[in-house]
């Protein structure tokens, strides 16, 4: 019954989309405000049907209720709690419809918090944004119904894919979904500002919260995925170039452009029709993104729903979509013109680089990912694109662009000085290179990268400190440092998402380049050496879990400064799915982690062991971790709130928790 | 259509064991062992998705890093080695495609649209330089008159 009521909210909701997404459009072209006014109440009950027809779905899983076929299909009744919830979205017709319910928290909250946008501005968000989901709920009604009935039901599920049976790996998609879907608020904004033929600063101040918010989303999604594989895959990656990762890269790489584009439109009003076409090529791009994960045109390490009939749906959207918004951006683009005037050296120009870098960026990996398509239609040659071409085309324009950060953060706009701007840099420029002249003599034989990628990595890190420091103007030390602390959430933003940056770059510059790997036979009782640690193998052990059997290495370690523990690297098997996994034996430090994998018993004795030190892997996750933690800072700046709150007479109203994007 | 199926069990066995070269591959000598790996990076595992048989522990991946060794102990150099492979399995097993014909487009793709990028902001860049500075819009009727109704609100 729940199930019913589930299913049928849905297709209420469906209802709902399809007159939202014309209701207000032809208000807004009329001027009828009531027509207008439908669409905020609609994009309510919108997001309150969905979220009634997910939680159907969820409590189908949570209480096991086999007569579902999805249930069936990704459920096991002795799995963990948190794995049946999770086991709602690890799958294709679920994590549709949870695409659907962000896509309507979205509509809803530019309903709930627009109420200071222009009356027709925020009816045209609201309809295109339906339109929107009105498609996706279609695709998700008609192709991947998550509510379809078993007219038999066992008596247990088949178990989710315990790959996906995983702390992060639950949380990844939620994260990521939020990131893809969080742009097409900006493509809405686009399409509405394109319909209305105005763009101005406002427009620019709108746009910008959402797609923070997107982005913050993505880098943590994409954070998440990426320490998944590092300690679930056993290969001790943390990317592989793999078409599903490219998928949420592209977006992330547009995101961040768009962010910084629509910075200029906002406080110089120039770039405005070039930050329209960032902001539907964003979001296309998750579109292509879906569309590669779900359609199984690119096989890839984790995609679900190969379904020929899905991946034509899905390019029928993208096709609608992407060719409507670009042949309105065609018809509309020139009306758009740019006011602010800047000289070639400002922040401006500074931005205008790092737009072409992250942009370009972005379409090499598209170009890669895709090429093995064309290569096989267009030229009747089967081939592969790897690691090798991304990291070979890829890397130069992450160089390229942590090389210009410090200087373009700190060019004033409008008009700069290229050598005042870069004089105060030169001592942390010259130390810089020191740093990474330090590294190339201390290695022996490594690449040249990882010396740039140290270098580099301190360069953006110190530039940010400086940028930050620079901004508490002149005098006393003690008088700096408190107007440091009363800077704007916005500098401190900035300043703490470009180290962030700084820290990755440094961290996989580290990583690939000092990584060491020991590839054995051990016996019980036998010790080995690699780097730092003696290692000894205790004992191996059979071990039950709730949903599967684990062979369970106890391995003691010491290491030479006299720290010991213990590693317990598994190979499990979960039998309900009929599939193992390894478990990798792994412990986190500062400087590097010990990751030990267990391979399989040998015949003359013994076990197959690799063991590896991977040197800063925790600063990866801590650098993407500050790049998210600057977004949500700059999110909670008081302009933003400010403006939020005037909308409530006053000025001082109740605010909008920080993650929300106040506008 | 490759069997897609087919892939993922491949994955889900690939999982079982450990990944990557076995104890019992390696070469005596570091150097050649070294580079056995820096190949095995660079080849895909045929019936792996997205693999290097660096990294996959499916049978046909073993049989392709043993056959990189034998190929390194006869004294074969980097490139006669991947000529090797190539010729037996086909380009699809290179990871860094090859730059001959069609693919020249895709090397030089990065290089070329990174230029039309820069040629394109270098013309909008001048442009903005000599452009006449526009003052504010002027406001619409519209605006001006929910203006007027703000400000008495606030008298």
């Amino acid at each position: 019954m729940i199930v019913e009521i589930g299913h049928f909210a849905l297709i209420l909701a469906f209802a709902v989309a399809l007159a939202q997404s014309l209701v207000p459009l032809v208000g807004a072209h009329k001027g009828w405000s009531d027509w207008m006014a439908v669409g905020r109440p609609m994009a309510s009950a919108q997001f309150f049907l969905v979220a009634l027809s997910f939680m159907a779905l969820t409590w189908a899983f949570v209480t096991s209720d086999f007569s579902v076929q999805l249930v069936v299909a990704n459920s096991h009744t002795a799995k963990p709690l948190i794995y049946k919830i999770s086991g709602v979205w690890g799958n294709h017709e679920g994590s549709m419809l949870l695409w659907i319910l962000i896509l309507t928290l979205f509509g809803a909250s530019a309903a709930w918090f627009g109420s200071n946008l222009p009356a027709t501005l925020q009816a045209r968000v609201l309809a295109v944004q339906s339109s929107i989901t009105a498609a996706f709920m279609a695709f998700t009604i008609f192709t991947s119904n998550p509510f379809d009935r078993m007219a038999f039901p066992p008596f247990d599920g088949r178990d989710l894919n315990p790959l996906l049976q995983d702390p992060a790996l639950a949380l990844h998609p939620p994260f990521l979904y939020l990131g893809y879907v969080g742009l097409s608020m900006a493509f809405s904004f686009a399409v509405a500002a394109l319909i209305e033929g105005r763009v101005d600063a406002a427009w620019g101040r709108w746009v910008r919260p959402w797609t923070l918010a997107a982005w913050v989303f993505l880098t943590i999604g994409i954070a998440l995925g990426s320490w998944w594989a590092y300690y679930e895959l056993g290969w001790g990656g943390f990317w592989f170039w793999d078409p599903v990762e490219n998928a949420s890269l592209m977006p992330w790489l547009f995101a961040a452009a768009l962010l910084h584009s629509a910075i200029v439109v906002e406080k110089r009003e120039a770039l405005k029709s070039w930050t329209i076409l960032l902001a539907i090529l964003a979001f296309g791009f998750s579109l292509i993104g879906t569309f590669i994960v779900r359609s199984g045109l690119l096989t890839s390490v984790h995609a679900f729903a190969m379904d020929p009939e899905r991946g034509v749906f899905i390019l029928f959207i993208l096709a609608f979509f992407m060719g409507g918004a670009l042949t309105l951006f065609a018809a509309r683009a020139n009306v758009m013109e740019a006011k602010g005037v800047f000289s070639t050296v400002s922040r401006e120009s500074a931005l205008v680089i790092n737009n072409v870098l992250l942009a370009v960026s972005s379409f090499v990996v598209f170009v890669g990912t895709m090429w093995p398509l064309i290569a096989e239609m267009l030229f009747d040659r089967v081939l592969s694109v790897g690691p090798p071409f991304f990291n070979m085309a890829f890397t130069p324009f992450m160089v390229a662009l942590a090389m210009v950060l410090p200087i373009g953060a700190m060019l004033p706009w409008k008009r700069g000085n290229i050598t005042r701007t870069a004089r105060p840099l030169l001592g942390l420029a010259a130390f810089s290179v020191a740093m990474g002249a330090l590294v190339w003599s201390l290695q022996t034989g490594g690449a040249i990268l990882v010396p740039i990628g140290v270098a580099l990595g301190v360069w953006v890190v110190l530039g940010a400190g400086a940028d930050l420091w620079s901004r508490t103007g002149r005098g006393a030390v003690a008088g700096r440092l408190a107007r440091l602390r009363r800077l704007p959430r916005a500098d401190w933003g900035k300043a703490t998402a470009h180290s962030g940056l700084g820290v990755a770059v440094f961290a996989v510059a580290a990583l690939v380049g000092w990584e060491t790997e020991d590839i054995r036979v051990v016996r019980d009782g036998e010790t080995w050496r690699h780097g730092a640690y003696e290692l000894t193998l205790n004992d191996v052990q059979q071990v039950q879990g709730p949903n599967f059997t684990s062979t369970m290495a106890l391995i003691d370690f010491e290491r030479d400064d006299g720290v010991t523990g213990q590693v317990r690297p598994e190979k499990r098997i979960y039998p309900a799915a009929g599939m193992p996994t390894t478990q990798v034996g792994l412990r986190y430090g500062l400087t590097h982690d010990l990751y030990v994998v267990l391979g399989d018993p040998q015949d003359g004795g013994g076990w197959a062991i690799r063991t590896h030190i991977k040197p800063f892997s925790n600063w990866l996750w801590f650098g993407c971790a500050l790049m998210a933690l600057g977004g949500l800072l700059s999110l909670s700046d008081r302009r933003y709130r400010v403006a939020a709150g005037a909308a409530k007479r006053g000025g001082d109203g109740p605010r909008p928790p920080g993650a929300v994007p106040a506008e | 259509m490759r069997s897609v199926v087919a892939g993922v069990m491949a994955i889900w066995l690939g999982a079982a064991a450990m990944a990557g070269p076995q104890p019992d591959e390696i070469l005596d000598d570091p150097a050649l062992e070294a580079r056995a790996r820096a190949l095995s990076a660079d080849l895909r595992c045929m019936v792996c998705r997205n693999e290097s048989i660096d990294e996959s522990n499916a049978d046909l991946a073993r049989d392709m890093r043993l056959l990189v060794r034998e190929r390194l102990l006869e004294g074969d150099d980097d490139a006669e080695v991947l000529a090797f492979v190539v010729d037996r399995y086909g380009e699809f097993v290179l990871l860094r495609p090859t730059t001959e014909g069609a693919n020249m487009i895709l090397w030089i793709s990065a290089p070329v649209m990174l230029l039309l990028a820069l040629i394109s902001a270098a013309v909008y860049l001048r442009r903005r330089e000599s452009a006449p500075d526009i003052g504010p819009d002027e406001l619409s009727e519209e605006e001006r008159a929910r203006l007027d109704a703000l400000l008495k609100d606030r008298g």
